[in-house]
């Protein structure tokens, strides 16, 4: 390791500990620890063999040494690379999922509700013609109405838009 | 042998009626296109296209299936040949030649190459998966419920820890499956777990949605973040389509070999077709006549490895079709194509419903001709899907996949569910953790445990069971070795590189 060190790449930065690992691994623990104080709610009604506390204990036990799997990894920076990320974009996404969830739960539609994540999506990939784009998701959101509530009979949630249809 | 022939035969008339050759096509036909799509392999094509087939009756469902499947692969070759983002690691040989060989004006002939040899290792593959299905089933009736609960114990291990990165990651993302698995009714003794009060949860998570939220939005929210890295270029098909003599002399024998890989591979509970893709395209580079066009666009790195990736396909649906053991994302897709009818592939299916496995087979056949015949002359349709601007395409992709989780729950919970799935998808790339494990371990959880429940209580509760069956004592070393081994491996090569 010492002889690495010094015939190495002087450029190589030196090896540090990932904090995104370590949460990572915090994580990993913390679903251990739900998933034992949920199976401890459960009753054990099987006479033989396991019940059905067994395998959340198992898995929870499983959890918990990766969660020290991950956590060495980190402390000893073994994770790969990472490219630096744009958070506008997905934060834009997100905000399109979120109405199309509210509009859904609010009875607003699936053409509305689809139009909406269409055109956030859109923007986060860069697009600013947010009229032409309603514009389209519009119309395209309209005819995937028509072809899987009409033809496929696929029932899809129906809004003020698609009553008038 | 006569049994399968007359069972193929069987499957054959099944196939080929009017209704269910429109289904096989109209299947093949949406595969191809969403397959080609960027950033969509098959299992997400799978996953997005279950929706269209729920009002369909099983029979012409699974047809429907067997169509997209292959559709969705030969998808996903067009599109690592023409703009090098291959939707898949199997892919990656593919991109390798075939976007240098597109770059050279040679875009035909490897498409060409990829859809033939695709063929070819698709029809060989499938008729050893007719013959090697009975012989199989044969055995499976012999397994009790401790020896499948010891094959899924290698599947796990085998799909997660083996062949991936890190051995650590692979399992924890296992372990996130194995827990979704758990969510939701207890089937033996109706108690619920991890279901907090939610009534949405009793049902436990849909793996539509954990797979499309993983594979699509995952993939929309992770490209989106980087967009500022990565440019693609669309490379136009130049020239003839079609394949010289010296192309066609070059290729078939990569084509047979790249099936002696794949097909057994794919068959073995070992997952994935990256390794038979690799290896094929290594033998390639060993035997050639041409070793300085390798890296630069040789026709026989196509040719290879796009025969061993379908190759590997047809082998998985051997574990999946008769021990009903998916071992890779797109298997666990087409398990919950199954399970959405109740259906439960295995030695039963095959006794009790022989018109669908023998159709299902039969169908495979038939995709793979159709295939054949539509993807060359179609190509010009193809490549225009890929000419969708990327804005426009990941917003549809995102309508598309929404789409199939509001027909199917349109409930708040589900549709948070499916956004959460896609955060952590996104997160799982960003970190570089593997995601089909997290599909295999929900999908496969569930039924490992009731497997293991059952041996159990057949042994009144003595865990001995477990070795007591030759079988199982066998499986579970297997497993235990597929464990341990890429910990030393590691471990050797470590101590061998501070040796140097």
């Amino acid at each position: 390791m010492t002889q690495d060190r010094v015939s190495g790449d002087p450029v190589q930065p030196p090896r540090r500990v990932d904090r995104a690992g370590l949460v990572i691994a915090a994580l990993l623990a913390v679903l251990a620890v739900v998933l034992v104080w949920d199976a401890r709610g459960l009753q054990s009604t099987a006479m033989y063999g396991m019940g059905p506390e067994a395998m959340p204990v198992v898995v929870a036990c499983g959890l918990a040494l990766l969660a020290i799997g991950n956590f060495v990894d980190a402390l000893r920076g073994n994770l790969p690379a990472r490219e630096s990320a744009d958070p506008v974009p997905v934060v834009l996404i997100l905000v399109g999922l979120a109405l199309l969830i509210a509009i859904i739960g609010l009875g607003g539609g699936f053409i509305l509700a689809t139009s909406a994540l269409f055109v956030t999506t859109s923007a986060a990939f860069g697009r600013r013609a947010i009229l032409i784009d309603a514009i389209i998701a519009l119309v395209m959101s309209t005819l995937i109405y028509l072809a899987f509530d009409r033809l496929l009979t696929l029932s899809l949630p129906a809004g003020p838009l698609e009553r008038l249809l | 042998m006569i049994d399968t022939f007359a069972a193929l035969a069987h499957g054959m008339a099944v196939a080929v009626q009017p209704m269910n050759l429109l289904y096989a096509l109209i299947g093949v036909f949406l595969g191809t296109a969403v397959g080609v799509l960027p950033g969509i392999g098959p299992a997400l094509t799978v996953a997005l296209l279950l929706p269209v087939t729920y009002k369909l009756d099983p029979g012409g469902s699974l047809i429907m299936f067997a169509g997209i499947y292959y559709g969705g692969m030969y998808g996903g070759s067009t599109t690592a040949i023409l703009i090098n983002t291959p939707g898949e690691s199997a892919s990656m040989a593919t991109a390798l030649e075939g976007n240098k060989m597109a770059k050279a004006g040679r875009g035909g002939p490897a498409l060409a190459t990829s859809a033939i040899g695709s063929f070819v290792a698709g029809t060989i593959a499938t008729i050893g998966l007719a013959f090697l299905a009975p012989w199989l089933v044969d055995v499976a009736v012999r397994f009790g419920p401790e020896d499948y609960f010891a094959l899924m114990c290698v599947a796990f291990v085998t799909v997660s820890a083996t062949f991936g990165d890190s051995p650590i990651r692979g399992l924890t993302s296992l372990f996130i499956g194995l827990t979704l698995g758990l969510v939701g009714i207890d089937k033996l003794t109706g108690q619920a777990r991890l279901a907090f009060g939610v009534p949405e949860l009793l049902d436990g998570v849909e793996v539509t949605t954990l797979a499309v939220g993983l594979f699509a939005v995952g993939e929309a929210l992770y490209v989106a973040s980087r967009r500022h890295h990565t440019e693609e270029k669309l490379e136009p098909v130049r020239g003839s389509l079609w394949m010289t003599k010296e192309d066609w002399k070059r290729s078939w024998k990569p084509w047979l070999r790249g099936t002696m890989f794949g097909f057994p591979i794919g068959a073995l509970p070992a997952g994935g077709a990256e390794i038979p893709t690799f290896l094929s395209y290594s033998t390639e580079k060993r035997l050639t006549k041409h070793p300085e066009e390798f890296g630069k666009g040789a026709i026989e790195g196509v040719a290879g490895p796009e025969a061993a990736n379908n190759a590997s396909a047809a082998g998985t649906l051997v574990p999946l079709l008769t021990l009903g053991l998916p071992t890779s994302a797109t298997a666990a897709m087409m398990l919950a194509g199954f399970q959405q009818y109740g259906l439960n592939p295995g030695p039963l299916l095959f006794a009790e419903r022989p018109d669908l496995v023998w159709g299902l087979i039969a169908s495979l056949f038939i995709a793979n001709m159709m295939l054949l015949v539509l993807n060359l002359p179609l190509v010009g349709l193809w490549v225009r899907l890929l000419a969708i601007p990327q804005p426009w395409l990941y917003a549809g992709i995102l309508v598309f996949a929404t789409m199939g989780t509001i027909a199917a729950k349109p409930s708040v919970v589900e549709l948070s569910m499916l956004a959460g799935f896609g955060v952590l998808g996104f997160l799982m790339r960003r970190f570089d953790f593997p995601i089909a494990p997290v599909v295999v371990g929900l999908i496969l959880g569930p039924i490992a445990e009731s497997q293991l429940r059952r041996a159990l209580a057949i042994s009144l509760g003595d865990p001995m069971t477990l070795l007591q069956s030759p079988i199982s004592a066998t499986l579970l070393g297997i497993a235990l070795i597929a464990l341990v081994a890429p910990f030393v491996l590691k471990g050797l090569g470590r101590f061998k590189a501070n040796e140097d």
